[in-house]
């Protein structure tokens, strides 16, 4: 039973981190159809992002908040990789909807110039930076209808530009001048030290759980649920739904598909950034973070069948479990006296490099039966 | 517009110009009759940048020094060290490319470089094939014993012996189960290899062994492991790469596997840079061996971590492999001095026998191009460093290791043409 309860635990944290950092990916690549090769660098915004509120909070003003601050970067890294998510769907992906391998290069030349980017600027100006995009595309949007329609309105937009930009340049030289560790560029991984209230362990039924990992699960556990909900529940998410089902038809209706298109790409983008606060828990955080999920991500998303959420949870938790069942020869300690030969074989994939050769081969096999993933989609948008 | 572009062209070229003479002219000017230019060739990006940085500014410091002791002396002419500084880039081919490029076009007469073994393994027939020599300055598994390479780096039986001896004898875990953790690739599989039959000699026993492939950070399986080969605390030989290092120390702390549990942790890749990078409340109470550390409290190493942090920045350390960095360009200069030319066989012949007094205390090299050196096991503090706990005496380097089974009862000996890179004993 304890093993049992272990090996379930084991299994569910191991998939949480994949869904965590898929459930962007299954948005953005599942109901776009985008294949993001930035999605993991993303991801290391929004790990940078922990690293950042955590110096900042160390600063005496926020000292007393100190062990809070991984509650305010989950909100943090969202905006900030929603944010660049959202000017990186205006600039570059808007205009390749439809050429997948064009996508393909071109998010992946993002990716290289993100990673360059962490590599060479300064944290401080690179939140600068961020800070400046995040006022200069949303302050436009703030300003009443009546501004909006007149003729002068690119002279006003031009203008909260120019204040963005001051804004970006003074929060920037202020992080600089208060934390020194961030006003100066560097390639070298930096660490995210979890509060002490989130170390150590917890114990429930005779089972020692380490909190960082339940904290991760709970984490993966509201993104989804609040994902859901947004989509079955909220207006926008409907229209979400209406688009990716027949985008010509929802634009006939009065759907802005644009409008569609960036909350879609935005909201997939801010997942990613949740899924860095929570792979920051886990290792280090490095400009090359990122490359260490993408592979997994898109094999969760192909699994659980492209543009299904509930299939991307099935196929994250299933390669969780299968991972820790297979790696650390569970089998073998829930029937201790099979055949030798079976058990050899056991014993030679219980190694960790061994069970992802595995768990390859068995997905490749899967789908070779079920080439569309677990729940395959229905209906007109397929036959297109 | 138009005018003050050209006047600022005029000023790049003027400017440049002058950096241009105040290079070339250095050499001339001033006591030197002469000027001699080697190779530098690490990685200066990607993956192995933070570590082989490090190696580069330590082989910078090296020359600097000697250039401000009056230089090399060869043949009563005294020669300036210049260097070209080539980036390997993390990439294997690119480091045998870049090594062509400096023994062919640029002519330099040594090259100190490399990092990873697959580096080395990748220049090895480079050296080979043009009679050339490199030295190599980090810690490595051995198994190896070129004519053209000199290695400055602790070799198993410098390192991982007398740590697994004195983990199974003298630690608080004395006579406890081997559980060993390593990064999926040549070091640690073939130090692991060691380690297993040397724990078999002592009588001890080797519950598990894990392998991470490089760049996966998912150590929960190897957790479940631990926990099960190893229910009430053991040793763990930690083998580990890198970013990985992170990720394992945070679960397993989070695990409830640390020191005050019975688990303890001998690393074999982490020194003081890595310590820093971890964090010490993750490592505190693990242990580490190396040959140098920072902590030695001797005239010689405080002079070593002192001109590092005044030329390179306070708040910088020092770590095993850079003293070893810095051991290899002393030892080139002295090997240079007593041959009395720059010429690779006679610099070879001389070099064997050499002494320096480095600052882990006197090396010396020997007839197999390896450094005889002192080892020393320390446990992490609270502070970032290593308390050192032992230190053995001179320890000599095998090439080939006397307890892996490919390798036992062979030895290599350049000095003797009947014997060479791999001679039963």
């Amino acid at each position: 039973m304890e093993l049992l309860l272990d090996s379930l635990f084991n299994g569910v944290a191991i998939g949480s981190v994949l869904l965590v950092a898929a459930l962007g990916l299954a948005i953005v690549f599942g109901l776009m159809g985008v294949i993001n090769l930035a999605h993991g660098e993303l991801m290391m915004l929004g790990a940078y992002t922990t690293y950042v509120t955590q110096l900042i909070f160390k600063l005496p003003i926020l000292k007393p908040f100190y062990n809070s601050y991984i509650i305010v970067s989950i909100f943090l890294a969202f905006i900030v990789s929603g944010v660049v998510g959202i000017l990186l769907e205006k600039t570059i992906i808007r205009k390749l909807y439809g050429s997948p391998l064009e996508t393909l290069l071109a998010t992946w030349g993002v990716s290289l110039i993100l990673q360059q980017f962490v590599r060479s600027v300064p944290l401080a100006y690179g939140t600068g930076l961020v800070i400046s995009l995040l006022i200069g595309l949303f302050l436009p949007t703030t300003f009443p209808s009546k501004i909006k329609e007149s003729i002068n309105f690119k002279y006003f937009k031009f203008s909260s530009w120019i204040f963005a930009a001051l804004t970006g340049v003074l929060t920037g030289s202020l992080i600089s001048s208060s934390v020194s560790k961030l006003s100066r560029a560097s390639a070298r991984n930096v660490d995210v030290t979890a509060p002490s209230w989130m170390r150590g362990q917890v114990e429930i039924i005779g089972t020692a759980f380490p909190k960082t990992r339940l904290m991760i699960i709970v984490i993966t556990l509201i993104s989804v649920i609040a994902i859901t909900l947004f989509l079955n529940q909220s207006a926008w998410g409907m229209r979400i739904r209406a688009v990716t089902q027949n985008r010509q038809m929802s634009d006939c209706l009065g759907i802005s598909t644009e409008k569609v298109d960036i909350i879609t790409f935005g909201i997939g983008s801010g997942l990613a950034g949740v899924a860095g606060v929570a792979v920051s828990l886990l290792g280090s955080v490095g400009p090359n973070v990122g490359g260490n999920y993408i592979v997994g991500c898109f094999m969760v998303v192909v699994l659980g069948g492209v543009g299904n959420l509930l299939g991307t949870v099935l196929a994250s938790f299933g390669i969780g479990i299968m991972t820790d069942l297979i790696g650390a020869g569970r089998l073998l300690s829930i029937w201790p006296d099979m055949p030798l030969p079976l058990s050899n074989t056991i014993n030679f994939f219980a190694t960790t490099s061994m069970a992802r050769v595995m768990i390859f081969a068995l997905i490749v096999i899967f789908l070779q039966f079920k080439p569309t993933g677990l729940f395959p989609q229905k209906g007109r948008m397929v036959e297109n | 517009m138009r005018i003050s572009r050209r006047i600022l062209a005029g000023l790049a070229t003027a400017s440049l110009a002058v950096t241009a003479t105040s290079c070339g002219g250095g050499g001339t000017s001033g006591s030197f009759d002469d000027t001699v230019t080697v190779g530098i060739l690490h990685s200066l990006s990607g993956t192995m940048a933070i570590s082989e940085s490090t190696l580069v500014d330590t082989e910078k410091m090296a020359i600097e020094e000697i250039n401000a002791a009056g230089g090399v002396t060869v043949g009563g002419k005294s020669y300036k060290i210049e260097y070209i500084v080539e980036d390997g880039a993390s990439d294997w081919p690119t480091f045998a490319e870049k090594s062509k490029k400096l023994i062919d076009q640029d002519g330099v007469p040594v090259v100190f470089g490399g990092w990873t073994s697959a580096s080395r393994k990748a220049m090895l027939p480079v050296y080979e094939s043009k009679d050339a020599f490199l030295y190599y300055p980090i810690q490595y598994e051995a198994q190896e014993c070129s004519n053209n390479i000199f290695y400055t780096g602790a070799t198993p039986n410098q390192q991982s012996e007398p740590a697994t001896d004195f983990m199974y004898k003298r630690s608080p875990a004395a006579g406890g189960d081997f559980f060993l953790v390593g990064s999926d690739y040549v070091f640690p599989r073939t130090s692991n290899t060691i380690t297993k039959a040397q724990v078999k000699q002592l009588g001890g026993k080797v519950v598990g062994e894990d392998y991470l492939p490089l760049g996966n950070t998912e150590v929960a399986p190897i957790i479940s492991k631990i926990k099960k080969a190893l229910p009430d605390g053991g040793i763990i030989i930690n083998t580990l790469n890198g970013d990985q290092n992170v990720a394992f120390f945070k679960q397993i702390q989070d695990a409830g596997i640390t020191p005050s549990s019975g688990y303890y942790v001998m690393n074999y890749s982490i020194a003081e840079e890595e310590i820093s990078t971890i964090g010490p409340e993750f490592l505190e109470g693990h242990y580490g061996a190396w040959n140098y550390m920072m902590s030695i409290d001797t005239p010689a190493s405080k002079k070593f971590a002192a001109s590092f942090k005044k030329r390179w920045g306070a708040d910088r350390v020092v770590a095993d492999p850079q003293e070893s960095a810095y051991n290899m360009v002393y030892l080139w200069k002295q090997a240079v001095e007593d041959a009395g030319t720059f010429d690779d066989n006679a610099v070879r012949e001389a070099l064997v026998g050499q002494k320096f007094d480095a600052p882990q205390g006197p090396v010396e090299v020997m007839p197999n191009h390896h450094l005889s050196q002192t080892v020393r096991i320390g446990e992490i503090n609270a502070e970032g460093g290593f308390t050192i706990l032992e230190e053995t005496g001179v320890v000599l380097p095998q090439a080939w290791n006397q307890k892996h089974p490919s390798s036992k009862g062979f030895a290599c000996d350049w000095t003797d043409p009947s014997k060479g890179e791999k001679y039963k004993l």
